[in-house]
């Protein structure tokens, strides 16, 4: 749900008084619907290379509205510049000035997305210089965008093109509602490995996908957002929470299993459900974390030891179990949840910060891993979020922390499990051993 | 021969040969609240509350969303009569299909095994595929009547029919009429309590405070190991904050449960043995049993624990006094067992529900006296002795507590999943036997066996 203060600025005398002081001005985001358009309004594919033109020639036939050039004053839905042949930083001027005589005409909620090459192990520095260059247009241009657009890159790795699926995959999520709270984000693309979906609007159908800590908030969202998408769902969560467990499998018609997942046996007991119900396993997404925030001169045994038992150590121990599985061989998918406080750190959470920062060193290690059996292994982290959890910091904290970020709100669960869904399908084969962010752009951070 | 008593007949000369029914009934699994005791937790919670929180648990558990499930039956002994459909109201508002059958059963403490009992044998004949059996019990949220002579006045009030009428109705309305009734665990026949029955075949069978005290010791101690074990992690889903049955003492000991004064029996005096530690307190909870046939379990996907091979109930004439209130199984299992060809040597585990510490107790007791099975049972001797270390193993009623009608289907789940690992571990089949005694001086009692 959007907040108080976002609802207020969009009614007709709030938004006067907020203009006339100066205020944030944040936009209510549109977020997915099943069967709504990818994106409202023509999607103008910028960029002269054989690429660009292919990926125009792809999106014609997603009966999106394609222009190789932008019409003056007519309202645009997204701007896909594609940069893939930048030889030197000079190679930018023109197609970022041509997108730029574009921009004031970018609907509410519009997208702007670059396809480009990553700059890492590319020999010529020129080409080096104009790569990495693309990443500071790009984060800059985000913090550019009003009224809920957003700006995102895609980086093609060598042996992927803009037609290779997970590029597609991509370019799709990032046009789409779905990636509402992505904002100033890249995402490789590093093999040519995925497939786009039968039905785009049921994603993960057939798809049988455990979710750890599901009895509720982000999980219990990532539970229904996987449910949408076809997925038949093995939800997990502590003894403990068992009612709210139970509440949430039958919402989605999955089934409950009660287990603490720092125990050694969890690994196993998720396979042998899975295998003995579904008879094999797709998707995991180690959502499962607990916060024990304290400063670190005041850091206990149990406060610090719990939260990297349960947040990182509990998911290696499932992977290692999951790796060795033969119901979990066929393209797996394993999504973590990592945090921004992994990233920039956060005052009060050095356990937590050091768990989430080492999901991300684990995902990028496990991802060749996985590889091996066209598996991918991926995180996601989420900046602020609007949950329960976040709903007990103090109003005034909660209200600073919620605006620091380009689009001047805390994103939604939905909004996590959305990414989650995205990097858990087939379209997202290509991808792998990426940390996704969640944050609206927000400020802290890379 | 002839006996005064309720003859076993012998193995060699049974009435029918060991039952061979056309298909197997099994046990997928089950599903309970955390027992609550009364006025505790649940004290605001209705048997409906908690009978559909016990029943989507089990959904959620084996993903039974949507599922027209053959027939649920359960029921509750502390029943209101606005709840003539108590089973079927708590399925409408489950996440099971509204298209599913039910029928209420209430058969005292031993309702929640009737109702696997009755289930199971219309699987075996085919007549449904898959059910639920259940049971539930509020001793909070209990009904209150009103007095005789109210009902009789509110009744010809009723049925009055001019105000001159009514008035002389209310004028026959005493200030003792006011005064509600509130429910009671006595027997109509006796006025005697439960407690105050057993404690007179307590003393009939010279069972001794200290065997009482470490029986209740053994059933806090092993149901707080089974939770510590993760035993109850897909036996059990939490409800209003209870994770645990509230009733569980882990830390209880002899020296405390030695300190607690007798309450029933006392005008024994010094023979009175029985405390609030040795028996069970009244408690609220509720409890599922999801049965099906193979097919039905295997087509879904889903585990198969134990079937349920058996059962037989017995009632005892205990209003004079031939027989003590609660003996009844003692006549059941030595029937069932002959008519199945089996000794007590024949379980891995025996669940003998513990109503009072007394009560397990003295039907051991009786079974291993050679006078009392010749003589009531019909027998050339002994029936037998139940190897302790098997009884009871995961605690029973005296820690868990016994919402009566949830009793049965908690020690069902139990005792199935129980089986099934002990057959996983050892590699071929084992036995359980179930026995559950019951107001009236009934007893239901059953033989699963690992699948």
């Amino acid at each position: 749900m959007t907040d108080t203060y976002t609802r207020l600025v969009n009614s007709g005398a709030g938004r006067n008084l907020a203009r006339k002081l100066g205020l944030p001005q944040p936009a209510v985001l549109r977020r997915y619907q099943p069967g709504q358009p990818l994106v409202v309004g023509p999607v103008v594919v910028v960029g002269n290379s054989p690429a660009a033109d292919s990926l125009a020639t792809e999106l014609l036939s997603w009966d999106l509205d394609v222009r190789r050039h932008a019409v003056p004053a007519e309202k645009l839905g997204a701007i896909i510049l594609v940069l893939d042949e930048l030889e030197h930083p000079a190679d930018l001027e023109q197609p970022v000035l041509s997108a730029a005589g574009s921009l004031r005409d970018l609907r509410a909620g519009g997208r702007v997305i670059t396809v480009s090459r990553p700059a890492a192990g590319v020999s010529s520095p020129a080409a080096a210089a104009a790569r990495q260059g693309v990443d500071g247009f790009l984060r800059s241009l985000a913090k550019e965008l009003r009224a809920g657009a957003t700006a995102n890159g895609v980086l093609l790795s060598d042996g992927t093109t803009t037609t290779s699926p997970s590029a597609l995959g991509a370019i799709r999520f990032f046009l789409s509602s779905r990636s509402a709270f992505v904002d100033g984000q890249f995402l490789t693309v590093s093999s040519p490995d995925g497939a786009l979906p039968a039905n785009t609007d049921r994603p993960l159908e057939g798809k049988v996908a455990v979710v750890t800590g599901a009895a509720r908030g982000i999980g219990a969202q990532i539970a229904r957002t996987l449910h949408r998408d076809g997925a038949m769902l093995v939800l997990v969560d502590i003894p403990a929470a068992g009612d709210q467990l139970a509440a949430v499998a039958n919402e989605v018609r999955g089934t409950a299993l009660q287990l603490d997942i720092s125990g050694a046996d969890a690994g196993a007991r998720i396979l042998e459900h899975a295998a003995q119900r579904h008879g094999r396993l797709d998707i995991v997404v180690h959502n499962a974390g607990i916060t024990r925030d304290k400063l670190l001169a005041n850091m206990d045994h149990s406060r610090w030891n719990s939260v990297i038992n349960i947040n990182i150590a509990a998911q290696l121990r499932i992977n290692e179990a999951l790796l060795a599985a033969d119901h979990f061989r066929s393209s797996p998918r394993i999504v973590s949840v990592a945090s921004t406080s992994g990233i920039a750190g956060n005052r009060g959470q050095t356990n937590y910060a050091a768990s989430k920062a080492g999901v991300m060193g684990m995902v990028r290690a496990t991802a060749p891993l996985l590889a091996a059996s066209g598996g991918t292994i991926n995180a996601v982290a989420p900046g602020f979020i609007e949950t329960e959890m976040t709903a007990r910091i103090p109003f005034a904290v909660r209200e600073v922390a919620r605006r620091l970020n380009s689009l001047q709100q805390g994103g939604l669960p939905a909004d996590v499990a959305e990414t989650i869904a995205f990097l858990a399908s087939d379209a997202a084969g290509g991808i792998n051993g990426e940390v996704l962010r969640v944050c609206g752009q927000n400020l802290v951070g890379a | 021969m002839s006996i005064d008593g309720q003859s076993t007949p012998a193995p060699d000369e049974s009435v029918r040969p060991a039952v061979s029914a056309p298909r197997r009934a099994v046990i997928v699994g089950g599903n309970r609240i955390p027992f609550a005791r009364a006025g505790g937790a649940y004290a605001k919670s209705s048997n409906q509350d908690m009978l559909t929180a016990a029943l989507d648990g089990l959904i959620a558990r084996f993903g039974l969303q949507d599922e027209r499930i053959g027939q649920v039956a359960a029921g509750a002994v502390l029943k209101h009569s606005r709840d003539f459909n108590l089973t079927r109201e708590a399925v409408l508002g489950s996440a099971l299909s509204a298209e599913t059958p039910v029928y209420d059963l209430q058969q005292a403490c031993a309702t929640g095994l009737e109702t696997v009992v009755g289930l199971a044998n219309k699987i075996k004949l085919g007549q449904i595929d898959s059910a639920i059996a259940g049971g539930v019990d509020s001793a909070s949220d209990a009904p209150v009547v009103v007095s005789e002579g109210l009902r009789d006045i509110i009744l010809d009030l009723n049925r009055a029919k001019s105000l001159p009428q009514r008035l002389q109705i209310l004028s026959r309305l005493r200030p003792k009429d006011l005064a509600p009734l509130a429910p009671g665990t006595a027997e109509p026949r006796t006025g005697l309590s439960m407690g105050e029955h057993q404690a007179l075949t307590t003393a009939q069978w010279q069972i001794s405070r200290e065997a009482q005290d470490e029986l209740a010791l053994n059933s806090h101690r092993n149901l707080a190991a089974a939770y510590d074990s993760g035993f109850f992690d897909d036996l059990l889903t939490p409800y209003r904050g209870l994770t645990r049955d509230a009733n569980l003492r882990a830390d209880t000991s002899l020296e405390k449960l030695a300190s607690l004064k007798p309450v029933f029996g006392r005008n024994l005096g010094a023979g009175a043995t029985m405390t609030a530690g040795n028996s069970t307190p009244l408690t609220d909870g509720a409890s599922t049993v999801l049965l099906a046939s193979d097919d039905w379990a295997d087509a879904r996907d889903l585990p198969k624990l134990a079937a349920v091979v058996d059962a037989e109930a017995a009632a005892v004439d205990f209003v004079h006094g031939k027989d003590g209130l609660l003996m009844a199984p003692v006549f059941a299992v030595p029937r069932l067992l002959a008519r199945q060809n089996l000794t007590l040597g024949d379980f891995d585990f025996f669940e003998i529900h513990e109503a009072f510490a007394a009560t397990v107790l003295s039907t051991l007791a009786a079974w291993e006296d050679e006078e009392f099975c010749r003589t009531r049972l019909g027998l050339d001797g002994a029936f037998g002795s139940v190897d302790r270390s098997r009884l009871n193993v995961n605690g029973s009623s005296l820690a868990a507590g016994h919402p009566f009608a949830a009793t049965g289907g908690r020690i069902v789940s139990s005792l199935a999943k129980m089986l099934h690992a002990k057959a996983d571990a050892e590699g071929r089949p084992v036995r359980g036997l179930v026995s559950v005694c019951a107001a009236g001086g009934q007893g239901v009692v059953a033989i699963l066996e690992s699948v």
